[in-house]
């Protein structure tokens, strides 16, 4: 396999982990109003994220920061392009992740309220916007002969662009969901439930009809096989929820978020941002990739390292396996 | 609309984010180190007022990484937003260090920053202390690999120039990340850290001894930490002024007009000396710089008191002959000011330690007094202020350049700040975005301080117990709080609470 290969392959799998696991931290903050009624809920929702969010965050910056080195050409043309949608995503980490810092350092229920707002609107911007950017970045953007991007944010806002936000944001509040009723017991726990209802028929219409529509016009044959694994994933996600089989539930839909990520990668390839202008201009694995020596210094850092960050990330969700709910929060703190 | 181009409004967004950025990271590089510290001679010794330092100037930090963090994202993005240009052209050489900066040392700092936070009670003590030191090694590492970046486009190494693809391209990763500039550059930044948190957590130990009157558990504990802050300030101003000279060794050899610009030295001469300041416009006026030590610039150049240093204006000549016409002198205002900044600054901060480390072996206590209390807060201030005059001036004496072509190198590998940025933006949407960026960075500076503040003058009680009462809610029944509640968690919970959590956001 040439080495651009397995780095669109490695660029697709941190793209995968990184919303299999902000995704459901996406989701928990997305559910932090419906699900959290009192301030003590929605503390016990921060908690069963707390200690994982800012690792899982780091799956973002290290997919961004392998883009830069293996597709450099890749990495400028989608972050100079767009500018407003990352803009805005890079603003609303900024407020969430400061929110789950600072929201407990001062008693006050205003001040809670606050970051509440901060954590759920920086949670639902990028779940949306991320569907957004890469619906367009597979339908293919305005792209001049310089691999310069010629629209703005309302070039992306298509409806093909739009319905991708519905599904990665309705996929992000199902996973969040089933992760809660996981890692939670109690009110917290039967309301996930209930919220999972809710959102898994919709991750399901939104997400069919987002991956055909993507299939019809762009996809291969054998993504075919991994929408139709997707499906499968997603319809065994709610079946194991209804059962309470929670942890089912929750491998279940990140397994279908996992095959989404491939089903776009799939039928981008070997694409990285097509142009809509002329396919001449369009970046491609060949066209936009760094060398082979650096591809290659790359790839020995990434086989070394990513075990072992494996081993200790999984470690981490080991070590705070246990279920919360709020007769767990220290006596201190309370609503 | 905008008649202003995106060029000035992408360098102050890059200016102003990045300054911001490193507020929080020199703390967070060496306050990771003190607080692993404190906790090492907690989990050593068991005394009550190690633990109860942990915790505090472990509030502080976690307050503080916060901020840090999520303003390090920003760093990342705006190379491809404002510099696609940029971005291009190094992509090859200069994505690496980054994407290894976040699979080497991110994910190391995060996780067992995770693990440490809430690993209180719930981990075996020893595995909790090994959290924080992984975490404190990740702040080392990253620092490291962002300086093989930065120091690559200062002194670029380790690569050779395509011209049909009109990039650098690596050809020798371990030139890059052994670059000689990175080599002085990494002892420098991170002594210069270092000296930030050793400040730190010397000025508030003073301030509570001080203004405060601490119990006999705490006065011992920042009476130790006050000495702890004082003695590594001395050891990490020394590392800095050692590997400072080192550094400028190295700019005399590998970016002289910098090295031209940092005593704004019009002319080439023979043994020149360095000014304490000068009186005038330092890039209109030659003969404007005051109290010249003879001899001192040709020595940290070039270690010899009479070496040939050339002039800004010899530079700028032998630049125009390589490289065309054009104006490639960088604001001598701003480096002027700025290496006398950062190195003043710098000295304020070693010398307040080294009269503290007097005064207090003279008196053995601190005196009680506002003024004084003022004078140690006030102080925690000058590493701050000392690290942004050092990276303005180093960042800004590469200019015209955003990769400042080696003079051992190829003359290929180079390009100018006004080359780099974005072509596609335009001026109205970075105009948005900075400012958007400086408000928002504002608004939470405001906040991080208001914490910060809250924080140190609720002192350990409150870092031990939770959190502070808001003003907004009428004080109820219930004991919580640094207010003199006695059912506060400990480390081992008691029986009825088994599976209460020690420790939640």
């Amino acid at each position: 396999m040439a080495l651009t290969d397995f780095w669109f392959i490695t660029i697709a799998v941190l793209w995968i982990g990184y919303f299999f696991l902000e995704g459901f931290d996406f989701g928990v903050g997305m559910l932090l109003h419906p699900i959290g009624r009192t301030d003590a809920e929605r503390r016990v929702m921060i908690n069963t994220i707390g200690p994982v969010w800012d690792g899982n965050e780091v799956w973002l910056l290290v997919a961004g920061g392998a883009t830069f080195a293996a597709f450099p050409n890749w990495y400028a043309t989608l972050f100079s392009g767009f500018y407003l949608a990352l803009f805005l995503i890079l603003l609303a980490l900024i407020f969430r992740g400061v929110a789950f810092e600072y929201r407990g350092k001062i008693d006050s229920v205003r001040w809670r309220q606050r970051w509440d707002i901060a954590i759920a609107v920086g949670s639902w911007l990028p779940a949306v916007l991320w569907g957004v950017a890469f619906a367009n970045i597979v339908r293919g953007v305005p792209i001049d002969a310089n691999q310069d991007f010629t629209g703005n944010l309302f070039t992306l806002l298509n409806p093909f662009g739009l319905l991708g936000g519905i599904t990665t944001a309705s996929l992000f509040i199902l996973h969040g969901a089933n992760f809660l009723s996981l890692k939670t017991v109690g009110e917290v726990r039967e309301r996930a439930h209930r919220a999972a209802q809710i959102a898994g028929p919709v991750a399901i219409v939104a997400g069919a009809t987002f991956l055909i529509w993507n299939q019809l016009e762009r996809g291969k044959g054998w993504t075919w096989i991994v929408v139709i694994g997707a499906a499968v994933a997603l319809v065994v996600g709610l079946l194991a929820e209804r059962r309470n089989s929670e942890g089912i539930a929750f491998g279940a839909t990140g397994l279908a978020i996992a095959f989404a990520v491939i089903a776009l990668f799939g039928s981008l390839y070997p694409d990285v941002m097509p142009s809509s202008t002329d396919p001449a201009f369009s970046l491609t694995v060949e066209n936009a990739s760094s060398t082979d020596y650096t591809l290659k210094v790359m790839t020995i850092v990434a086989l070394v390292m990513t075990p072992i960050v494996l081993l200790y990330q999984g470690w981490t969700y080991w070590v705070f396996r246990k279920r919360i709910g709020t007769q767990h929060l220290p006596v201190v703190h309370h609503s | 609309m905008f008649a202003l181009g995106a060029l000035p409004l992408a360098r102050w967004q890059f200016g102003i984010t990045t300054v911001y950025h490193f507020f929080m990271v020199p703390l967070t590089i060496g306050l990771s180190v003190l607080v692993a510290w404190f906790h090492t001679r907690w989990y050593r010794h068991g005394r009550e007022s190690d633990l109860r330092l942990t915790k505090f100037f472990g509030k502080l930090f976690l307050i503080n990484f916060a901020m840090g963090v999520v303003t390090g994202i920003v760093q990342e993005f705006q190379f491809g937003m404002n510099w696609s240009v940029y971005s291009r052209f190094v992509g090859d050489v200069f994505g690496a260090p980054l994407a290894m900066e976040g699979l080497v040392a991110f994910f190391l700092e995060s996780t067992f920053l995770g693990l440490w936070i809430f690993g209180w009670g719930r981990l075996n003590p020893k595995i909790h202390l090994a959290t924080i030191w992984a975490a404190a090694i990740g702040t080392w590492l990253s620092a490291y690999f962002i300086i093989a970046a930065n120091s690559w486009m200062q002194h670029p190494v380790g690569v050779v120039f395509n011209a049909d693809r009109g990039r650098a391209e690596l050809v020798d990763i371990w030139a890059v990340l052994t670059n000689s500039t990175t080599l002085a550059a990494f002892p420098h930044v991170i002594s210069g850290a270092v000296l930030t948190a050793a400040v730190f957590v010397a000025g508030i130990s003073a301030w509570w001894l001080m203004r405060r009157n601490p119990t006999d558990v705490d006065r011992e504990g920042f009476t130790r930490a006050l000495k702890t802050g004082l003695w590594v300030t001395i050891v990490a101003g020394l590392v800095l002024s050692v590997s400072g000279h080192f550094q400028t060794r190295l700019m005399f050899e590998q970016q002289p007009m910098k090295m031209a610009a940092a005593e704004a030295l019009c002319n080439t001469e023979t043994g020149p000396g360095l000014s304490i300041f000068a009186v005038g416009d330092v890039s209109k006026d030659c003969d404007v710089r005051s109290f010249v030590i003879p001899g001192l610039l040709s020595f940290l150049a070039t270690d010899t008191w009479d070496a040939e240093i050339p002039g800004v204006n010899e530079v700028q000549a032998d630049y125009e002959q390589q490289f065309g016409p054009g104006d490639y002198i960088p604001n001598l205002m701003v480096t002027y000011w700025g290496f006398r900044a950062m190195i003043g600054i710098g000295l304020v901060s070693v010398f307040a330690a080294a009269a503290a480390l007097i005064y207090l072996r003279a008196k053995k206590v601190l005196p009680q007094s506002r003024w004084a209390g003022r004078v140690a807060v006030a102080l925690i201030l000058t590493p701050f202020l000392g690290n942004s005059a050092g990276w303005i001036f180093t960042e800004m004496g590469r200019q015209p350049w955003v990769v400042a072509p080696n003079p051992n190198g190829l003359p290929e590998i180079r390009q100018l700040t006004a080359d780099a940025v974005s072509t596609s933006v335009g001026g109205a949407t970075v105009l948005f975005s900075m400012v958007t960026f400086t408000l928002v960075y504002g608004a939470l500076g405001i906040v991080e301080l208001f914490l910060l503040k809250r924080y140190t003058e609720a002192g350990p009680d409150a870092a031990i117990t939770g959190v502070l009462g808001g003003s907004d809610e009428p004080p109820d029944d219930t004991p919580r709080g640094p207010e003199g509640s006695d059912d506060r968690p400990t480390d081992e919970p008691s029986d009825d609470d088994a599976d209460r959590l020690v420790f939640a956001y």
